[in-house]
């Protein structure tokens, strides 16, 4: 990395590139190419599918792995190139959580929060101040001297959030922390993270493989396929204008609206010859949302649109919507025009006839 | 039986006692240190030293593989340098104490390496070092495995107390050899069996018993 970082950047990724090597012969390659910035005091969140690099970039940030190109910096240090005490110092100012906790069984709730302190040699009396202020932090004082096989995940993530944050760190890595748990529980612990985000303007980067999770806290997201960051910008704007065709797959599954299983069935991606419907997503983002744009369509050009299927939401703290539209083939392109010049997103997704 | 024989029987399991305890002691000392550079040693660990876990390795398997009564008659001269002699409970304790070593140190071995490598990652993005990481996530982890391991060890150099009883050790095993067996007293030879069968439950049961006391891996009622 030349030159000086943005200010307010908590991590960069550097034209990150790791290869493993395969048993037997011949590598693996893991990253590639990979630049990113994430914004200090944003949650950034990286999606992607099993075996995308997901883990293997976050496991950089705290050097848990070594670049194989190009370099990781976390609040200004180049993490890629410390070693020994100088590594460890970094890794006390990157709070890590994890998917199954990964909580000592021998240890009580309140020793398992005790042990990034203990191993960075606070003074005993330090410790105990401390670690009583988390459990309260994490809503865990009833049960700080409980093990953790007594514990429900929700509680084990908490434990997992508390102790991730004990040596005060300025980054916090979350590797799929809700990935174990049920959706209510998730949400607990989603709305936790937010809360420790907003309180201790703590910057925190998580990868998931749910979209859902970008959607509730994610301010900025990234997507990687195959190793490489595919899409990525503020998680609104991705979500509103995705351009790339694994971001619109997993958006798909959260946007809510999914084609009713009789038009699916006989939708064709190839305009059929004769009357048709063409079947087209729109996204609605912003004061777009809230506007009559369909009757607008209807009075100003004479078109009619089906409904096929809806839904808003809120990505952060916009309103969201995505609509399912059937129009009659013929005036189909007329419509998506008409609705691209007023703000909204429209994808084809096929015909019926 | 002659109330005589009773002291007699008493002298034995003290000494059978001794033997065992400072063996297993001594075997500890050497074993759990041992035990854990292998787990933590091979190529990518936590010590990674590939060429001596392997070297080391082969040094205990080699020491694990010569049958117990030859170690002790192979290791005479060891013996009497360590202690000075080659009988009596002292000098049982030296070829207990080395197939001791090797012993515990596989068990150790395989109890840290049932410990969830999540654990070591978790305690290596704390920032911690490779000795911490040993005394404070990896032994306090295994410790219901390792506590079961010396356990078994401890049985294991009972039965091995006895067998040097023949060799000019003392001992529960030399008792039932010089009456049981060569001045023909079948009662002696009885009762030796009947104490070793005692004291291999106690040591087991108390094993045991410490092993659940340290184990936290699954939900118990904790009576309240
Ligand atoms: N230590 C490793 N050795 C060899 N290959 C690895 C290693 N870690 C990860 N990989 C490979 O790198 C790719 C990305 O893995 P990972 O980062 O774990 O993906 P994700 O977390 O997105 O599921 C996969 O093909 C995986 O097999
Ligand atoms: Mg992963």
């Amino acid at each position: 990395m030349t030159g000086t970082p943005p200010a307010n950047a908590a991590i960069i990724f550097d034209k990150l590139g790791k290869s493993f090597a395969k048993a037997g012969s011949g590598q693996v390659m893991a990253l590639q190419d990979v630049s990113l910035t994430v914004p200090t005091g944003s949650i950034t969140g990286i999606i992607g599918r099993s075996g995308a690099g997901k883990s293997t970039l976050l496991r950089m940030v705290n050097g848990l792995e070594r670049p194989t190109e190009g370099h990781v910096q976390v609040v200004g240090r180049d993490v890629g190139a410390a070693r020994g005490s100088d590594l460890r110092a970094i890794r006390r100012d990157v709070g890590m959580i994890f998917q199954h906790f990964n909580l000592l069984a021998s240890r009580t709730v309140w020793g398992n929060i005790a042990l990034p302190l203990e191993i960075a040699g606070t003074p005993s009396g330090q410790i105990k101040a401390r670690v009583d202020q988390l459990i309260d932090q994490v809503g865990l004082t009833a049960h700080r001297d409980r093990y953790p096989a007594e514990m429900s995940g929700g509680q084990k993530q908490r434990v997992g959030i508390a102790r991730a944050l004990a040596t005060s760190p300025k980054v916090l890595l979350s590797d799929e922390a809700t990935s174990a748990l049920d959706p209510e529980t998730t949400q607990t612990v989603l709305e936790l993270l937010s809360q420790i985000n907003r309180d201790l303007g703590l910057t925190i980067l998580l990868i998931t493989h749910e979209m859902a999770v970008l959607r509730d806290i994610a301010s900025h997201m990234a997507v990687i396929e195959g190793g490489r960051i595919v899409e990525s910008g503020p998680t609104y704007d991705v979500f509103a204008k995705p351009t790339h065709a694994t971001t619109r797959s997993f958006l798909s599954g959260v946007t809510g609206a999914t084609l009713p299983a009789f038009v699916a069935a006989r939708m064709t991606t190839n305009r059929p010859d004769g009357p048709a419907q063409e079947v087209i997503r729109v996204t609605f983002a912003g004061q777009h949302a809230t506007d009559p744009m369909l009757a607008m369509l209807a009075t100003e050009l004479g078109i009619a649109a089906n409904i096929l299927a809806g839904a808003i939401e809120e990505v952060g703290p916009h309103p969201f919507g995505n609509l399912l539209l059937s129009i009659d083939a013929p005036r189909a392109a007329e419509a998506r025009a008409y609705l691209e010049q007023h703000g909204l997103t429209t994808e084809v997704l096929g015909y019926v006839r | 039986m002659s109330a005589n024989l009773i002291p007699i029987l008493w002298e034995s399991t003290l000494q059978t006692l001794y033997m065992v305890a400072i063996s297993a002691l001594l075997g500890t000392l050497g074993g759990l240190p041992l035990g854990v550079f292998l787990a933590t040693s091979q190529r990518g660990e936590l010590l990674s030293a590939p060429w001596v876990n392997k070297v080391l390795g082969l040094v205990v398997n080699a020491a694990r593989s010569v049958p117990f009564i030859i170690l002790v008659v192979a290791i005479i001269p060891f013996t009497r340098l360590v202690v000075g002699t080659s009988i009596g409970t002292n000098a049982a304790i030296v070829p207990l104490t080395l197939a001791a070593v090797p012993f515990i140190a596989r068990l150790v071995e395989n109890a840290i390496r049932e410990v969830e490598a999540g654990l070591i990652e978790a305690a290596r993005a704390m920032g911690a070092t490779p000795m911490q990481i040993i005394r404070k996530v990896l032994i306090p982890e295994a410790l219901p495995g390792i506590t079961l391991g010396l356990t078994l060890a401890a049985v294991s150099l009972i039965g091995y107390s006895a067998m040097v009883g023949a060799v000019g050790g003392q001992g529960l095993g030399d008792l039932g050899i010089r009456y049981g067996y060569q001045r023909f007293m079948p009662e002696v030879m009885l009762a030796v069996v009947v104490i070793l069968i005692v004291l291999v439950q106690l040591v087991q049961s108390l094993g045991e018993w410490i092993a659940a006391r340290v184990d936290r891996r699954a939900a118990r009622n904790r009576g309240h």
